[in-house]
């Protein structure tokens, strides 16, 4: 009788504490699409057809995405959100596009007449510029996702390499030296 | 951070000499060169100035071609990095792409010099009075004369200097332990010059206001401790001892030096500063003197040109911007059999593709090695776990498993088994059985590991560009929707007013329609 009383006793006591620390630690926002949207790449580009990373993200998390539709996150980012979800790595969707260098644009001043249709495309605001005066690419802010192209009437915005010069210079992965046959 | 008792214990550095971890003993051959004393080679054809000799960017030309130079005068410039001075006295001919001695082999911008032998200085500004001048000036005067490390990393000195003032540094060690075979000038720059350097070491205290000086030497440089000892800068100066070092390599690491000098090791990630010390090479003390002085800025400094493959090894005192064929010339040529040129000592130096390379800050020694001192290149087989590579790491890591995860690509276990603290000193190079390049792998990885980093930089930014351009987007389409409400409700106002309006005009209507008849009877009643 005694050890009924005492264990219904504990039972109450942490079912109570249990009910306070989830009031008390509760979170809003889904830690999940937090996870996911880190591993993305936030070019923004759309290629996975979704209007930029966090909505592909919440779409993955309520699996109403896949994982392999991000042109530039590439194969080492499918195998990245595999491992977080625990699901088979796949190649990447041809209908999304295809895995590229990372480039950025440039406008070629001399033909922009100032629309402002680029800075409206733009998703992380790097085109600088005003109604009828010239527009210029902020490089270190671009991320290549070109949705500036189409919009722009005069076709004056191209797309590059990014440059890497000498202090950026890195060791190359080493080479092993071939076994001989004897 | 290291604790109080810590920089209490780092007081006592010199007093007793501990051990570091690991580390090997390697046959010196650093006699072949210390035979002659050191001179100035004569003038070259042309100097070739690269405007890169640090890790960072590329300085600013400060001169274009054509353009006449006195010695001395800053011909490049670049903000966090030391300047760069002309070396002689010419004409500046180009300003062009060629070999620059840097690990890469690429080419990169450099200024060519063709000197007129006049050796005319620009005006040299020294601060004689430097007993009476405030540290800022004097960092100031280190900076302007382009001073940096020496001792290969070619560190900026005014950067380390400011730290150390800035912080709490009781001991500055000038650090003269040349511990990688082959290199001498260290050793003949405290035989020849060590008023010098103890002159050097007087100024760096008072910029750092630090009480002692340990000048830390190999135990075998006999010879260097009496000329130090002997010197009238050492017989005047006060708190400044000379320490013998064992000779195991790499002891001449700034942080294996700390460690046996106090016995404390450096906090991973940390500085020496974080225990109130400060390292500085004695051929920078020196350099220090000069520019305090004299007023001279960095525009030599002595190079080892020496190994088997150099008829006739020695040190020279040599511009910045000589070509090492010059030097090689000087000595007296190639033996003939030269299979590979280094810049730097055998085991952490660089392969030189070139002998049209150039002297540059860095350069302490050009080492000529015959087919006989270099091993074939053996095939690497797998790593068998043997564990020697472990043991003899000065830094403590586990090379083993580094190599491993970096062929692998695991990028977050290699930055938590401490990658960034490898040192390159190559022991584990050096004892691998399996012929495994494992210092070749860690300086790839720390490439990639510091691209990552710049990467994860830009998604960063990106993510935050993004997020406050849809917060900005949100904020403007409510800011539009509350403004189209209010004017909704000042429309809506209106047509009440209106209606309030045409309603007084009705009564207005009303009362006057019943007015004439008032009129009217008054009319009456004054007639």
């Amino acid at each position: 009788m005694i050890s009924i009383l005492i264990l219904s006793a504990l039972g109450l006591v942490f079912g109570l504490g249990l009910g306070w620390a989830a009031l008390r630690f509760h979170i809003d926002s889904d830690p999940v699409v937090e996870r996911i949207d880190a591993l993305l790449p936030q070019t923004q580009c759309g290629q996975c057809g979704y209007p930029g990373c966090r909505p592909y993200a919440e779409a993955i998390s309520v699996e109403e995405a896949d994982i392999n539709q991000c042109p530039p996150g590439g194969e080492a980012g499918i195998r990245a959100l595999a491992d977080l979800l625990g699901r088979e790595p796949k190649p990447l969707n041809p209908e999304n596009g295809e895995e590229t260098p990372k480039t950025v644009v440039l406008i070629d001043e001399s033909r922009c007449i100032g629309c402002t249709l680029c800075i409206q495309a733009c998703p992380v605001d790097a085109i600088v510029g005003a109604a009828k005066l010239m527009h210029t690419v902020i490089k270190s802010e671009c991320t290549g996702c070109n949705l500036c192209l189409p919009p722009c009437p005069v076709d004056c915005i191209d797309i590059v390499e990014v440059e890497t010069h000498k202090p950026r210079w890195r060791r190359p992965r080493p080479q092993a030296v071939p076994l001989r046959v004897l | 951070m290291a604790s109080s008792r810590q920089i209490e214990l780092a007081r006592e550095a010199g007093k007793r000499i501990h051990h570091f971890h690991g580390g090997l003993r390697l046959r010196h051959n650093k006699k072949i060169s210390c035979l002659d004393p050191v001179e100035r080679p004569p003038l070259p054809e042309v100097l070739v100035v690269p405007l890169l000799q640090h890790a960072g960017d590329i300085a600013d030309p400060l001169v274009h071609a054509g353009d006449t130079v006195l010695k001395g005068q800053p011909i490049g410039q670049c903000q966090p990095c030391a300047a760069i001075h002309s070396p002689v006295s010419g004409l500046v001919e180009a300003i062009e792409d060629r070999p620059m001695s840097h690990p890469s082999g690429q080419k990169g911008p450099c200024v060519v010099i063709r000197p007129n032998g006049k050796e005319q200085w620009i005006e040299l500004k020294p601060l004689s009075n430097w007993l009476d001048a405030n540290p800022d000036s004097l960092i100031t005067q280190i900076q302007s004369c382009g001073l940096a490390g020496l001792g290969g990393a070619v560190f900026p000195t005014h950067t380390k200097m400011r730290d150390g003032r800035d912080r709490e540094t009781h001991t500055l060690i000038l650090n003269g332990v040349e511990c990688e075979p082959y290199i001498s000038c260290d050793e003949m720059l405290m035989r020849e010059q060590p008023d010098k350097i103890i002159l050097g070491a007087r100024v760096l205290r008072r910029v750092l206001g630090a009480e002692h000086v340990i000048i830390a030497i190999e135990d075998q440089m006999g010879s260097v401790q009496r000329s130090l000892t002997g010197s009238a800068e050492f017989a005047e100066s006060e708190n400044i001892s000379v320490v013998k070092v064992p000779k195991i390599y790499p002891e001449g690491g700034e942080r294996q030096l700390v460690q046996v000098l106090t016995g404390l090791e450096v906090p991973a990630g940390g500085r020496p500063s974080d225990l109130g010390l400060i390292c500085q090479n004695v051929a920078t003390a020196a350099a220090v003197a000069e520019a305090v002085t004299e007023g001279k800025p960095l525009i030599e400094r002595y190079i080892t040109v020496t190994g088997n493959g150099i008829s006739h090894p020695r040190n020279y005192l040599a511009l910045f911007g000589t070509p090492v064929s010059h030097l090689v010339d000087c000595c007296g040529g190639y033996t003939g059999d030269v299979a590979r040129l280094v810049v730097g000592g055998p085991m952490m130096g660089y392969p030189l593709e070139s002998d049209k390379a150039p002297v540059v800050k860095a350069s302490n020694c050009l080492l000529a090695l015959s087919h006989q001192d270099i091993a074939e290149p053996q095939p690497e087989m797998p790593c068998i776990r043997c564990g020697e590579c472990a043991r003899v790491c000065p830094a403590m890591l586990l090379p083993q498993q580094l190599h491993l995860q970096i062929r692998n690509e695991l990028w977050k276990p290699v930055e938590e088994y401490g990658l960034s603290e490898c040192i390159e000193c190559g022991c584990c190079d050096f004892v691998c059985p399996s012929h495994i390049p494992l210092v070749d792998w860690f300086r790839y990885g720390k490439g990639e590991l510091r691209k990552q980093a710049l990467e994860s930089e830009a998604v960063e930014l990106a993510r935050k560009r993004f997020e406050d351009r849809e917060a900005r987007l949100l904020r403007i389409k409510q800011e539009r929707a509350q403004k189209m409400a209010h004017r909704k409700q000042m429309l809506k106002g209106k047509t009440a007013q209106q209606e309030r309006i045409q309603a007084s005009i009705k009564r207005a209507e009303n009362r006057s329609r019943s007015m004439p008849e008032e009129q009217s009877s008054g009319e009456r009643d004054d007639t």
